[in-house]
């Protein structure tokens, strides 16, 4: 690729890809303080703060009604469509104690078996999920 | 004078450091992908040895975070340290920093027209330790010198893979031109394809990574003109991070020939890639 003038168009296409929520400006800007309070579980103290009391925790940061509820639901679509970003979201199921394979397979509608099975066979076909409206 | 000896592409999938450290390299789901580096081992100890690896890779939110994100960061300090993930940092030594080339390649990439962030206090994450266990293994302190090269690829718009190509290109320039006498490789890491978030992760494209891998290698620069959204589409949300190979790419000029390459999948949630490649002339 090379250089692109329309933001607008570049931004558009990726709207097209099934399944996927692709960390642009949009979600950068409303997830910021989603992902600084995620970033803050870096720090030992911070993670036992945090599991102490979830809810206080979370109150400390100004983050919205509906992102602190997805926080305590551990629901990582809805965190992605509220800005978060899984590299900090990370933060949050490795408090947890949950790996990557564990917190991923729960944004597929599988259980981690499933995935995991999926993933040893060769992973998800890209086929039929490249476009939306292509249906390829 | 210096000289670009070789490039490295490699993935950096942090479970293969956990791996490492739990001593579980042998066990049946990690061994095939370590497997695949044991030609790289041999070859980097014994034939290659370089004196400074200038390392390209991303971090993962863990030096990083939202409050600044550079483009492209340099890392010109003497040392670097190895972050805390999250589960306290990897056991594996610090990192050596090779300032005096690392300020050359900057100031000569900044007069060159590529506005680099300098970077000279940082700790770097698996994107950056990983490569380095795959290649040397368990080590009391790492053989090489390291210039970290930390590439944003999380917060969109990354650069495009012409730009990375072009960065590459200007690299070159640059460790052509200091006076000392090292053997310098320049590694790309990260990819390739996987996607870690919403309904489609777990995502693998093999046949496209390995047309990927293939056109690494001749004079072709065909992979510059590859557009992010279809890095996105092939190759899952993750698999973005393939630009940063083309930095490697750029670096070892018009034309390659592979010394060794390796192919396996799954690694958790991600393909693995590795290959090695030498400049042709």
């Amino acid at each position: 690729m090379t250089r692109v003038t329309d933001v607008a168009s570049y931004l558009a296409e990726f709207d097209d890809i099934p399944g996927t929520r692709v960390f642009i400006a949009k979600r950068a800007r409303a997830g910021y303080h989603l992902n600084q309070f995620a970033m803050s579980l870096m720090k030992p103290e911070n993670r036992e703060r945090f599991k102490a009391d979830e809810r206080a925790y979370l109150d400390e940061w100004p983050m919205s009604e509906e992102q602190k509820e997805a926080l305590l639901a551990r629901d990582y679509n809805r965190l992605l469509d509220l800005g978060g970003n899984v590299y900090f979201l990370a933060k949050v199921f490795s408090t947890d104690g949950l790996s990557f394979v564990q917190a991923v397979s729960t944004m597929t509608g599988m259980s981690v078996e499933e995935y995991q099975a999926m993933m040893v066979g060769g992973g998800r076909s890209p086929e039929g999920a490249r476009s939306i409206k292509d249906k390829t | 004078m210096a000289r670009i000896t070789a490039g490295i592409g490699c993935s950096h999938i942090p479970v293969l450091g956990f791996a490492h450290d739990h001593k579980k390299t042998q066990e049946p789901i990690f061994k095939p992908a370590f497997d695949g580096f044991d030609w790289t081992r041999k070859w980097i100890k014994a034939e290659a040895k370089p004196d400074v690896v200038i390392l390209v890779y991303n971090d993962h939110a863990s030096f990083f975070d939202m409050k600044i994100i550079p483009t492209f960061a340099i890392g010109c300090g003497e040392r670097f340290g190895i972050c805390d993930e999250g589960f306290g940092p990897r056991p594996v030594p610090d990192v050596e920093g090779s300032p005096d080339l690392a300020w050359h390649i900057a100031q000569s990439l900044i007069l060159d027209e590529f506005d680099m962030t300098i970077v000279n206090e940082m700790d770097v994450d698996h994107g950056l330790t990983v490569p380095l266990t795959m290649m040397y293994g368990d080590v009391p302190e790492w053989p090489v010198k390291v210039i970290p090269l930390a590439v944003n690829v999380v917060t969109y718009p990354p650069p495009s893979g012409n730009r990375c190509w072009a960065l590459g290109e200007a690299i070159a320039r640059a460790v052509a031109s200091f006076p000392e006498d090292l053997n310098v490789q320049v590694w790309g890491t990260g990819g390739m394809s996987h996607q870690l978030q919403g309904p489609r992760a777990g995502l693998i494209n093999a046949e496209w990574d390995n047309r990927f891998l293939d056109k690494l290698t001749g004079d072709t620069d065909e992979l510059r003109m590859i557009e992010h959204v279809e890095y996105l589409r092939e190759t899952g949300s993750e698999g973005i991070e393939m630009v940063m190979w083309l930095i490697m790419r750029g670096a070892l000029g018009k034309a390659t020939k592979a010394l060794h390459r390796h192919y396996h999948v799954p690694v958790s949630n991600t393909a693995l890639g590795h290959i090695v490649l030498e400049p042709t002339r």
